[in-house]
């Protein structure tokens, strides 16, 4: 199982959403834990209301460049980012650090669930309040909605007073899906969202995301091949911390450009 | 060289070993309850509840009322807890969340070195320089400043020695904090990455996330720690007796002399003459070793008690 690594200098095969659609433009985008580079020139256009996904090996750097995008990065003192990754505007490297502004706006799901340990219905109405001031009633109707849009409601309805941490797995992640999506975020960040959930719930949560982004845009990274190809519009190939390919995911699973991604959908190294 | 034993008779010796050895343990804790009922039996079937609720203690008359140590006891520990749980929260959070690591690990290492001062040294301290130096610029003027009669007045009058139930409780803040400090900020180091990242995923400000989602995350294993200061706090000895002022009056003011359990212990074991008075001291003995006993199996059940993804 042996590959080539992208050579320093070698261009990323982009077929790049329209300008006017992106919501986020990361350009030439740099990043060190310390000393070590993880990221090297990496260029990743965020289609609007659309799924990306990022693909590529363990260590390849995918996980890396989705925790640029709401500078989650800042809580490790030593790890820095160089470039610009550009957003409503403005780069967001040029933020000061822990912005919770950036934060509410591009929410993040992690690898494995994190239900905060407090009830169902305050695990969403916690973050609904860090931001704006909402009455009982309305906050009612926002827990509602949110659990609704992640396809968890009809399963919590009548236990929402019940600790979060007594889900299912599944369930948990949903939640937290759910919790992310309450404060209306533009973007959703999903780390391999799916790597400790069974099958079942693994489909539940992709017809959740097919659903959302509708209304919100979608950048998800994923080991598993089928899940990218399935739910994605675009997707980025990634290697030891390079964009090797991003392309629409019909063009990029169908006939990938480079030799890598070729070896890597068709399993021969990874 | 001999060769090892057939493993089935090694085997069994060495269980047979491991439970001596726990039964040895067993055994020693039963007969400590057994002989601390034994000793303290006489006083408490001559006193009956008397014991606990008079607060007379006069060993030349006979008369054994334990309603001060007691109540001092209860007292010094729980000034001592009140006076330490925010500093150590404080010390906690900061050294978890706030100061970077490589500085933090050298703070915690003198954190625990305050753990590690023997509490004689304590005693020493807080009669030598703490209480004079309280009684000068705190007791005096306190008791100078308040209106005679007041509510203030009868809780800071008392011997302007220093020596008293709130001196003894800011010793004992200062030696059961590095404990409290210590174990909550490894609680707090112990909240999964994810939960943090999670928290500050959705905009947290690092207060909400340590107030709101770390503690709570971590709450029944911290009210574990606290029990634990506690129960050392309602057994230390050495400095208490030092500066509490030593009087078995039930106490009445904040800056008055007092007596915890063990401090009456340690003072008047050399010279309890008469059978009661004995007696009494190992009831006393048997009452805290209760009290004790309660706190830390408290303690234990709710220390590692979290739930959250595994």
């Amino acid at each position: 199982m042996s590959f080539d690594p992208p050579a320093a200098g070698q261009k990323t095969v982009m077929i790049a959403p329209p300008v006017d659609d992106r919501v986020i433009d990361v350009h030439n985008l740099d990043f060190f834990y310390g000393k070590a580079q993880a990221l090297f020139a990496v260029d990743l256009p965020v289609a609007r209301h659309a799924v990306t996904a990022l693909i590529g090996p363990s260590g390849c750097g995918k996980s890396t460049l989705l925790r640029t995008l709401n500078r989650i990065y800042d809580l490790y003192p030593g790890q820095t980012a160089r470039g610009d990754i550009r957003f409503d505007g403005e780069n967001i490297l040029d933020l000061a650090r822990n912005s919770e502004n950036l934060r509410a706006r591009i929410g993040m799901v992690f690898q494995r669930p994190t239900p905060f340990p407090m009830s169902i219905y305050d695990n969403i109405a916690f973050g609904v309040r860090l931001h704006r001031r909402v009455g009982r009633a309305d906050m009612d109707g926002i827990v509602e909605r949110a659990l609704t849009r992640a396809a968890l409601w009809d399963e919590v309805k009548d236990k929402l007073g019940a600790s979060g941490l007594g889900l299912s797995g599944g369930q948990q992640q949903r939640l937290c899906v759910a919790r992310g999506i309450a404060i209306n975020p533009d973007v959703l960040l999903l780390d391999e969202p799916a790597s400790a959930l069974d099958p079942l719930s693994t489909a539940k949560l992709e017809s959740t995301l097919l659903e959302l982004k509708d209304s919100i845009t979608i950048v998800i990274v994923t080991h598993n091949l089928q899940q990218a190809a399935r739910i994605s519009d675009y997707t980025g190939f990634m290697l030891s911390g390079r964009m090797v390919e991003f392309r629409p995911s019909s063009e990029a699973f169908v006939a990938p450009e480079t030799r890598q991604m070729q070896d890597y959908i068709t399993g021969r190294f990874g | 060289m001999a060769v090892l034993a057939p493993s089935a008779a090694g085997d069994r010796l060495f269980r047979s070993l491991c439970l001596a050895a726990v039964l040895a343990m067993m055994a020693v804790l039963g007969g400590l309850i057994g002989s601390l009922l034994w000793g303290g039996w006489p006083a408490l079937a001559h006193f009956g509840p008397g014991f606990f609720t008079s607060s007379t203690w006069d060993p030349v008359a006979g008369q054994f009322g334990a309603a001060g140590p007691v109540a001092g006891t209860l007292l010094t520990a729980f000034l001592a807890l009140l006076l330490a749980l925010p500093v150590a929260l404080g010390t906690a959070v900061f050294l978890a969340e706030i100061c970077p690591q490589a500085i933090a690990r050298w703070l915690a290492i003198a954190v625990e070195l305050l753990a590690g001062i023997p509490s004689i040294v304590y005693g020493m301290w807080g009669l030598f320089v703490l209480a004079p130096w309280f009684a000068r610029h705190v007791q005096v003027p306190l008791m100078a400043a308040a209106t005679p009669g007041s509510w203030l007045e009868r809780m800071v009058t008392g011997v302007p020695n220093g020596a008293n139930i709130c001196t003894a409780s800011l010793i004992l803040a200062v030696m059961v904090l590095p404990y409290i400090a210590a174990i909550l900020r490894e609680l707090l180091l112990s909240v999964p990455p994810a939960m943090r990242e999670a928290a500050y995923g959705l905009g947290c400000t690092r207060s909400e996330v340590v107030l709101r989602i770390m503690l709570p995350y971590v709450r029944n294993s911290a009210i574990g720690a606290v029990m634990l200061g506690l129960g050392r706090a309602l057994g230390e000895t050495m400095a208490v007796t030092f500066i509490i002022g030593n009087s078995h009056n039930f106490p009445r003011s904040l800056f008055g002399a007092g007596s915890t359990i063990s401090s009456t212990i340690a003072n008047e074991f050399n010279e309890a003459t008469g059978d009661m008075h004995v007696s009494a001291l190992i009831a006393l003995g048997l009452v805290l070793f209760a009290i004790t006993f309660v706190t830390i199996a408290a303690a234990r059940l709710l220390l590692g008690r979290d739930g959250g993804p595994k």
